[in-house]
């Protein structure tokens, strides 16, 4: 069974005083109109602490959406230069590396996700997304174009104007920069509605910015719930973009919202159900190695987790034995605890949905191959064992609902054709996980694999550079990357006739 | 301890304002005063080569002067082939064995933007060092110039974890990609009249694609590359990246050319010198070579211009940096209908322009970079003049030091004068007269050069007839001079080729390398 960290851990990490819990508007942080508190429960862990949180109501996002609308309307920030904007993104990041054990603290009590990563990986990277689009933010060409009569023409590629971004709780920090960064670059202000379990660092945020010289209005930070705060940021009518990560359900709903208000521009990074598939010539550590941190990665609440292994019937028993003897040996605890590899699910809800799946998966006729139970540590908090499915059907609920939990369909194949088939047999096409060292079976299976991030030989290859998003009900519009800034951009062609002119 | 600036400049207001009246009126007699001692200290003067200050091989050292008096600053170490031999040596290494072109693009991002750090810190003190070594305003220098410099290392510091590839549709089942990889070794060579603004044009994009240089600076103004390349060591580049050495050009930008070992040259200078380099690299190894050369540039006035405007930046474009500018704007034509209006208006606008000691607080022009250059151009003055050209204004050396040079102003000036025809690099303003559109075009382009324009008018169809129509590489509507990292600048025809700055930049520092592969049963194409 997977181990468990320290049960008796008062860390040697300091739990931080909470500093911000008011709604971030215009560069202030006020109370609720609606005078609602969010009690936020931090319980999940061995601790219990309650805390209120500014719970917004319509009146607030208004509120913000006037503040932002007035910034990017008449305000400093789209009118300097792409230089001047790089400056002040570049003073955010420094103000993000010189917090980084409290911002981590923040995500850990938020969402129980691993003190030590947080430290060492999403809020350090997440400063780094921020310099990455602060080089960016003087780089936003248009093209001269070829007109095919006597015309001068070129294009403007515009700010959009103010952008709403809602952001999950599995990764508060990530998300906030991979959405937040390139708005900034581009021009753009905004609000953001962090998710209702995790609103503590993104408040944080907001200060820093603030600090960095970011005008007031920029960025506005509301904290409530999908509802009521989401939803009037989703039909606002001043409202010129949404962007959305979340549930493929409640990605639906944005989209309808933004259709029935101002059809706004929308771009929405949904579930996935996404395959790693490895082939008789892989190296089995290797390909072991990628399937269980595929899926036990933030203990598996992350869209793009390989929860589907799709494995060659030739390496399969070698794979699979391994792959077990690795899960057993994964240490289940406190996040806080270094030694600690898998924290606590975020909440109630969440553990008991993931054990409901496994049930399922009991009762279909997939083998259980190891884990399938809560941990009780302490008696309190929501951990689950790592847990291995084997031979799973692709019409089983396990293979094909996205679970968000440390739960892994396997399954076996024979050929190409078929891996290919079945890998794409989902209504999800976030990612896809190839193992193998034949060029031309990676080559052929990375063009016919409908998912929008393709790893071989790697998973989780995520780099700023690299655009990210999905497929079919997976989204549309990319996060990271150039084409992340021009969601945050719109082209206006620009069009004058030419008298006289010696080329065309 | 380095020096105060600031209490420079605190020195200089004093003085200012004691003899402010005199400098507001033409200020001839600044040129004879006392010069104003900068207050920096010369802390390095010898080669830098793998991350060390080195003397050169042959012990040889060379004056460089203050073009004030033409006194000695300092003896800085004279580089020969045997020192290019080494410098390149070291860059080869840190290119072959790394770390620099290994690292990830995004460190080497970081260093970059820590050395523009640092040169904000510093950049009084490197101001300074280059007004005394060039003669150039010491507020333009603060002011413009290294806030350009800084601005175009930031730049290219975020360009380096965004050099794109592309992946190619082929005509048929083949997977194909670009990869845009680093040159490897490249010589640069700079000239004197901007001596860190052309460094930051070739070390920013050379750096940020990975590759490693060795740079010779130019013998007239050795001394602020070597203080600026001490601060990106310490900023973390790596020993051997960047690689400075200070010499001639016959003997260091010779061997330097020819060399075997470098991969790519990025030359900025006289058109008769880029035809030399580009000979040597012929020569040698067919090193790729990047060249920004001469100019002759044409301003257009047209009938519907804002006369003001144009006056003043046209003004800018002849006389900004004396005149040292190889996209100065040398060729004034103005529509005849406001001729007359445009003479007295630059006329008058060269009269109130500042000469003096360039250390002094509102000076405008400071002195020539030497004595052959004060020599040539007071020689292209007296060719205006026996030529029928009509001399408005100025024509004569300032004071009886130095290399100060009044603002000159010809009128009716013919388009086969030598004036017209010759880069002359230096304050002398040439405006000529034309009455039709198609006329000037053909005039303004009738020159072997191409390197920039500027045109003066309020009608959008105009703008962009005259636009098109010109055989340069920069056109300034309605502006002039406006130079920033991200507007690409180069030549047509004899001003060279290649474009520095901007995306455009990043292309001269790396070769794209096709990677084709068959696709077996692919899903589409």
């Amino acid at each position: 069974m997977g181990s468990h960290g320290n049960d008796n851990l008062e860390s040697s990490v300091k739990i931080p005083t909470i500093k911000f819990t008011k709604l971030f508007v215009n560069g202030e942080f006020v109370d609720s109109i609606s005078g609602f508190n969010l009690s936020l429960s931090l319980c999940d862990r061995s601790i219990s602490m309650f805390l209120l949180v500014c719970h917004v109501d319509k009146e607030d996002v208004d509120l913000a959406v006037n503040a932002a609308r007035h910034a990017f309307d008449d305000g400093p920030w789209p009118r300097m230069p792409g230089s001047e904007r790089a400056k002040r993104m570049m003073k955010f990041a420094d103000l993000i590396d010189q917090n980084v054990e409290e911002l981590a603290a923040l995500d850990t009590l938020d969402a129980g996700k691993l003190f030590s990563m947080g430290k060492a990986v999403d809020i350090p990277s997440s400063a780094d997304t921020l310099r990455y689009y602060a080089g960016a933010a003087d780089k936003i060409h248009g093209d001269v174009l070829k007109m095919s009569r006597e015309f001068h023409a070129y294009t403007l590629h515009e700010p959009i104007g103010v952008v709403g971004h809602i952001i999950p709780w599995n990764f508060p920090t990530t998300l906030f920069f991979l959405k937040v960064s390139p708005a900034l670059a581009a021009g753009c202000t905004m609000i953001v509605k962090p998710a209702e379990q995790t609103p503590l660092s993104a408040l944080y945020y907001a200060h820093l910015a603030k600090l960095a010289g970011i005008p007031d209005g920029v960025l506005n930070v509301v904290t409530g719930f999908g509802p009521t705060a989401g939803a009037a940021i989703c039909s606002h009518m001043d409202i010129d973009a949404v962007s959305f990560t979340g549930s493929t359900e409640v990605g639906r709903i944005v989209m309808k919202a933004a259709a029935e208000s101002n059809l706004k521009v929308v771009s929405l990074e949904l579930g996935g159900k996404s395959p790693l598939i490895i082939f008789d010539d892989a190296d089995v550590d290797m390909a072991a190695q990628l399937a269980l941190i595929g899926i036990l990665y933030n203990k598996g609440e992350i869209c793009v987790a390989s929860s589907r292994v799709y494995v060659q019937e030739g390496i399969y028993d070698k794979l699979v034995k391994k792959l077990v003897e690795m899960a057993k040996a994964w240490v289940v605890g406190d996040p806080f605890d270094p030694k600690v590899q898998q924290g606590p699910q975020v909440d109630k809800e969440q553990f008991d949905k993931i054990l409901t799946y496994i049930e399922h998966g009991k009762r279909e006729g997939a083998t259980l191959l190891t884990g399938g139970k809560p941990l009780a540590l302490g008696g309190k908090g929501y951990y689950v064992e790592p847990t291995i499915f084997a031979e799973v059907k692709e019409d089983m609920l396990i293979a094909k609902d996205e679970i968000f939990g440390p739960v892994l369909a396997l399954a076996k194949f024979k050929t190409i054709d078929e891996a290919i088939k079945r890998a794409n047999s989902t209504r999800y096409g976030l990612a896809a996980g190839i193992v193998t060292k034949d060029l031309d079976v990676a080559n052929t299976v990375s063009r016919s694999l409908r998912a929008g991030t393709i790893w071989i030989n790697c998973y989780f290859a995520f780099g700023n550079d690299c655009p990210f998003g999905g497929y079919k009900m997976s989204g549309f519009g990319k996060d990271s990357g150039l084409e992340a800034l021009h969601k945050y951009l719109q082209v206006k062609s620009v069009v004058t006739p030419l008298y006289n002119s010696p080329w065309l | 301890m380095k020096a105060g600036v600031s209490t420079i400049l605190g020195g200089l207001a004093s003085r200012y304002f004691s003899w402010g009246r005199a400098i507001n009126r033409f200020s001839t007699s600044v040129a004879v005063e006392e010069p104003i001692r900068p207050t920096v200290q010369i802390d390095y003067t010898q080669l830098l080569i793998n991350g060390q200050f080195v003397d050169a091989a042959s012990g040889k050292t060379f004056p460089t002067l203050d073009p004030r008096t033409g006194e000695v600053i300092a003896h800085v170490a004279e580089g020969d082939t045997e020192d290019v031999n080494r410098a390149v040596s070291a860059a080869r290494k840190a290119f072959d064995e790394g770390p620099w072109p290994k690292m990830t693009p995004y460190e080497r991002s970081c260093i970059i933007y820590r050395f523009a750090d640092l040169l904000e810190k510093h950049r009084n003190e490197i101001a300074a060092l280059e007004t005394w070594d060039n003669g150039k305003p010491y507020e333009q220098a603060a002011n413009v110039e290294i806030p350009l410099v800084i601005r175009n290392f930031r730049y290219y510091a975020g360009w380096a974890d965004k050099i794109h590839g592309l992946t190619v549709p082929a005509d048929g089942p083949y997977h194909v990609q670009t990869l845009h990889e680093p040159i490897g070794v490249a010589g640069q060579l700079v000239p004197w009249n901007f001596p860190l603004l052309i460094y930051s044009w070739k070390v920013g994009p050379a750096l940020a694609c990975g590759n490693t240089m060795v740079l010779k600076t130019a013998e007239l103004t050795p001394l602020s590359a070597l203080y600026v390349s001490k601060l990106f060591l310490e900023a973390g580049l790596p020993p051997g990246v960047l690689n400075v050495i200070s010499g001639f050009g016959p003997t260091a930008g010779a061997a330097l050319c020819s060399h075997m070992d470098v991969d790519k040259l990025d030359f900025t200078g006289s058109t008769n010198t880029g035809k030399i380099v580009l000979g040597l690299a012929s020569k040698s190894n067919l090193k790729k070579v990047t060249l920004e050369l001469g100019g002759k540039s044409p301003i257009i006035v047209c009938e519907d211009a804002d006369i003001d405007l144009a006056v003043e930046h046209a003004h800018t474009a002849v006389f900004f940096n004396q005149g040292q500018c190889c996209c100065a704007g040398s060729r004034t034509f103005v529509h005849e209908s406001v001729y007359n209006e445009f003479i007295e208006k630059a006329k008058a606008r060269a009269l109130k322009r500042v000469v003096g000691d360039p250390f002094k607080k509102g000076v405008e022009q400071g002195p020539q970079i030497d004595g052959e250059q004060f020599k040539k151009i007071l020689n292209y003055i007296r060719s205006g003049i026996e030529s029928g050209a009509t001399l408005e204004y100025g024509g004569e050396r300032v004071g009886s030091k130095g290399y100060y040079i009044q603002p000159t102003v010809f009128s009716n000036v013919e388009d086969n004068m030598l004036i017209a025809k010759e880069e002359i690099f230096g304050p002398v303003q040439s405006i000529l007269k034309f009455k039709t559109f198609d006329e000037v075009i053909r005039r303004a382009n009738t020159t072997q050069f191409g390197l920039a324009a500027g045109v003066f008018t309020k009608n959008i169809n105009t703008a962009n007839t005259l636009t098109r129509a010109l055989r340069v590489g920069t056109v300034w509507i309605n502006c002039y001079f406006v130079f920033d990292a991200a507007i690409p600048f180069g030549g047509n025809k004899m001003s060279g080729n290649g474009r520095e700055k901007g995306i455009y930049g990043l292309s001269n520092y790396f070769q794209v390398k096709a990677v084709v592969t068959p696709l077996k049963n692919p899903a589409w194409l």
